[in-house]
């Protein structure tokens, strides 16, 4: 049922762009493309965060996926592709050199997320610092190939970074998929119930907890990546910092970081949400659209702990009673 | 009317119940104890009195007013002083501040040199020790720093959790002796065991809990004559 | 090469500094020590407590004193509220919601700081004489507000061990249930801790208007400072977080003024990221 309903909705996303919208199609699929490309960080971000470890700097790791390729193309004329890799590889040794401190005492949800905040914050501060190449606080813009370039990852027509953004989005849940039936992921959880016990069964903790705080990392920048070719433009408030870091959490607990639909529930819904109130106050009352933003964002943590998704789904199971093992 | 009262009580925790249809009584002035292998149900027991766990069916009357399902520090406020398993003092804290929080409840504290002195008096090696950092004392010192606080609240009734557990065998003759003193003074207390032979010689009644349920009671000497006395309930 | 003095006054003016962002760093631990909490949004409030010491000094001429009082009880206020309208109903919560929902609040008082004064940078001009004392200058905007944070440091201190009620919030860090036992119930311990919070959070933003200008956003500058300063000293060790600090006021101030404001901050953390590697407790974790 489930597999049918998820084919039906990738088969509506496919012929997206297809389809007549009385000259909104470019918004449509602007919006459409930042909702792909926010599910696939956070869905990388909840590869750690369903296990416990909340990072609350992933900005880090968007910033320098971001900024790595950009700079390499605008004064090496490196292509992006490159960029990437390198960019995963800097993001990788970051998330190790952060995980492997945090993984030698318990995971304590505050103490690791305190330590990513930090993390987060040097990043975007180095890069506000370092403003002679870097731009600063005013972020830059890729230098044009000139014309549509797969070199250069840079295209005219918003329907190609579309299916781009589709295939890295389902990419993003294969992987999701993957960890999730993988050992991995019984480890995790075993580590996350008990992590002594879990030593003590040879569980290798501190190399779970690296190698899934890794992944996760690398999955970001090269939502980084993605992110920073199609807006063409970089800038650290934006990709890096406390800002950006919360919202993804945001995004992923609201739509329930335990599903696989989570994150994307989410990301859909609060950028929908964020959308709707900037055309609603428009240039008007500037802070008011924020300001609702962060209050229904509390509203809905308190009410709504196990997320929209996840309320949905226990409301649905309790309909259909099945048997209750006491 | 019993100082304390329990009727039908069943509580535990989660899916598992660790106590069923508990029933027992203490009246004023005596010394009880509840005795029983581990995992019995005993420390459960007195976790429901004190009100840190919460009962789901029964009944609790403390001096006739009805105390089920109250928080703990209400049935404290009520005049049940519960030294805990494991003794639970604040380690970072001095001797002094220990006994001081003993005294936390507004009435103590209206009392609180004076009991403070008491209890200085019940035990002169917490007064020597006074600016020491609790974590650092002994065995034994820690139990009776715990016996102290609980004295500071000036209760009615004490709750002791098996204070003879990780102490050695000349301290524990030491600590019940210490036990006897204070009901001498005049406390009511409810004693939790695993060294059957040791406790029944110093209370008056006993109740035997077994997988969560009172298999026997009656007077200690009584209960001292039987069999599980004899066989592998011996405390260390 | 840099001149001596420059560094021997930036040395003082890390210690001044330090004294503020003790104000900081100990309201921070003493909330998370008792309710294991971190109000990721502290730092905001201090925003509020610096713009209403700005509204009623600069724009309505109150004396300095009266807007001070004014600051710390609305600080007082803010942490009563935090905790009743926020906190409580999300005690039992996982550690992530309760991180969000703090992170939310983060948000709010952000972007309404920024509908209700927009983001211009308001300070508060006070002309106070300056002293020289062996070629460095101690401007006295800068010495007096760190003497009013030792003393308050001091009263904190004071509050903690010789107050029942300050043993008691000791006493709920170390072991909560054993301390409802004694009689206290831990609602109000909460209480009375995220009150004495809001209270350094309102004091550490008068302190710090007289030297830094305010804007919605000054949490960014100030907040992840602050957490760092408690993990460095160990979340929930207060004398860690005092310790620590003086340490990250110092990095800031000298690295600040051999290379620029911002490397200051970025070396200041980088070395955060380097002794978390070697003391993951904190640098006054005890080894094992």
């Amino acid at each position: 049922m489930a597999r049918l309903l998820g084919a039906a909705i990738v088969l509506l996303l496919a012929v997206t762009p297809l389809l007549p919208m009385a000259g909104m199609k470019q918004y449509v699929l602007h919006v459409m493309i930042q909702i792909l490309i926010w599910a696939f960080i956070g869905g990388a971000w909840s590869l750690m965060g369903r296990f416990g470890l909340v990072s609350l700097g992933h900005g880090a790791f968007l910033g320098v996926g971001a900024y790595a390729p950009v700079l390499l193309w605008n004064f090496f004329g490196l292509t992006p592709w490159l960029g990437a890799v390198v960019a995963v590889l800097l993001t990788a040794v970051l998330a190790a050199v952060v995980a492997y401190p945090c993984s030698r005492l318990a995971v304590v949800g505050h103490y690791f997320g305190l330590v990513t905040l930090a993390v987060g914050e040097v990043v975007r501060l180095l890069i506000v610092a370092e403003r002679s190449w870097t731009g600063g606080s005013l972020g830059v813009s890729i230098k044009p190939a000139g014309g549509d370039s797969l070199l250069a990852i840079q295209f005219a027509d918003k329907r190609v970074f579309y299916y781009a953004a589709l295939a890295l989005w389902l990419a993003g849940l294969w992987v999701w998929v993957r960890v999730d039936r993988s050992m991995a992921r019984s480890a995790m959880e075993a580590i996350g119930e008990d992590e002594t016990a879990a030593a003590s069964i040879g569980i290798r903790v501190t190399r779970f907890k690296i190698g899934i705080t890794v992944l996760s990392a690398a999955l970001t920048a090269v939502g980084g990546v993605a992110y920073a070719q199609y807006i063409a433009y970089v800038n650290p408030d934006t990709l890096a910092g406390i800002g950006v870091s919360l919202r993804i959490v945001f995004a992923v607990v609201l739509g329930g970081m335990y599903a696989l639909a989570g994150p994307t529930v989410g990301t859909a819904l609060t950028i929908a949400l964020s959308e709707y109130l900037r055309i609603a106050f428009g240039l008007k009352l500037i802070g008011m659209a924020e300001t609702i933003y962060g209050f229904l964002l509390i509203v809905f943590i308190i009410f709504l702990p196990a997320g929209i998704y996840g309320s949905l789904r226990d409301l649905l199971r309790r309909r259909r009673p099945t048997a209750v093992v006491a | 009317m019993s100082l304390l009262e329990l009727t039908g009580v069943t509580a535990g925790y989660g899916a598992f119940t660790a106590l069923w249809d508990v029933a027992l009584r203490v009246e004023r002035g005596e010394a009880i104890a509840v005795v029983g292998p581990n995992g019995a149900g005993k420390t459960t027991l007195l976790r429901v009195i004190s009100g840190v766990l919460p009962m789901r069916t029964g009944t609790l009357t403390f001096d006739g007013a009805p105390l089920g399902g109250r928080p703990a520090h209400e049935v404290v406020a009520h005049g049940i002083a519960h030294v805990p398993e494991g003794r639970r003092l604040f380690p970072n804290l001095t001797v002094a501040d220990n006994l001081k929080m003993g005294a936390y409840l507004a009435r103590a504290r209206a009392h609180y040199h004076e009991t403070l002195e008491r209890v200085y008096g019940l035990f002169p090696v917490l007064a020597e020790r006074r600016t020491q950092r609790a974590g650092s004392l002994s065995g034994g010192e820690q139990q009776m720093l715990a016996l102290g606080r609980a004295l500071m609240s000036r209760p009615r009734l004490i709750l002791l959790d098996e204070p003879s557990m990780g102490l050695a065998p000349v301290m524990v003759l030491r600590l019940f002796d210490l036990i006897r003193r204070i009901r001498e003074e005049g406390y009511t207390i409810l004693v939790v065991e695993q060294n059957v032979r040791q406790v029944l010689k110093l209370v008056d009644r006993a109740y035997l809990l077994e997988v969560g349920r009172i298999k026997m009671e009656g007077r200690a000497a009584e209960l001292a004559e039987q069999d599980f006395v004899r066989k592998a309930y011996v405390g260390l | 090469m840099i001149d001596p003095i420059f560094l021997a006054e930036a040395a003082v003016n890390g210690i001044l500094l330090g004294g503020i962002l003790a104000l900081l760093a100990l309201g921070l631990n003493l909330i998370f020590g008792v309710i294991d909490i971190v109000w990721i949004a502290y730092v905001d409030l201090v925003m509020l407590c610096m713009y209403l010491v700005y509204f009623l000094v600069q724009v309505y001429g109150w004396p300095v004193w009266a807007g001070g009082l004014a600051a710390a009880a609305l600080g007082v206020l803010l942490g009563l509220g935090v905790h009743l309208l926020i906190i409580s109903p999300i005690l039992g919560s996982a550690p992530i919601n309760q991180l969000l929902a703090t992170g939310g609040l983060l948000f709010f008082l952000q972007s309404f700081a920024t509908f209700l004064w927009t983001t211009d940078h308001r300070s508060v001009r006070i002309s106070l004489p300056s002293y020289e004392i062996a070629g460095i200058f101690l401007p006295l905007t800068r010495v007096i507000p760190f003497g009013i944070s030792i003393l308050v440091l001091i009263a904190l201190y004071v509050f903690l061990t010789r107050t029942f009620v300050g043993t008691a919030i000791r006493a709920v860090a170390q072991d909560r249930e054993a301390m409802a036992l004694m009689g206290a119930d831990p609602r109000r311990i909460y209480l009375v801790t995220s009150a004495v919070g809001g209270l350094m959070a309102g004091l550490a933003g008068t302190l710090l208007i007289f030297q830094y200008s305010v804007h919605p956003f000054f949490g960014g500058q100030f907040g992840p400072l602050t957490f760092m300063i408690c993990v460095l000293g160990g979340l929930g060790n207060m004398v860690g977080a005092f310790v620590a600090s003086f340490i990250m006021s110092e990095i800031i101030s000298i690295a600040g003024v051999v290379w620029s404001t911002e490397m200051g901050y970025v070396i200041a953390f980088v070395v955060f990221i380097v002794m978390i590697f070697a003391r993951p407790g904190g640098i006054l974790a005890r080894r094992g």
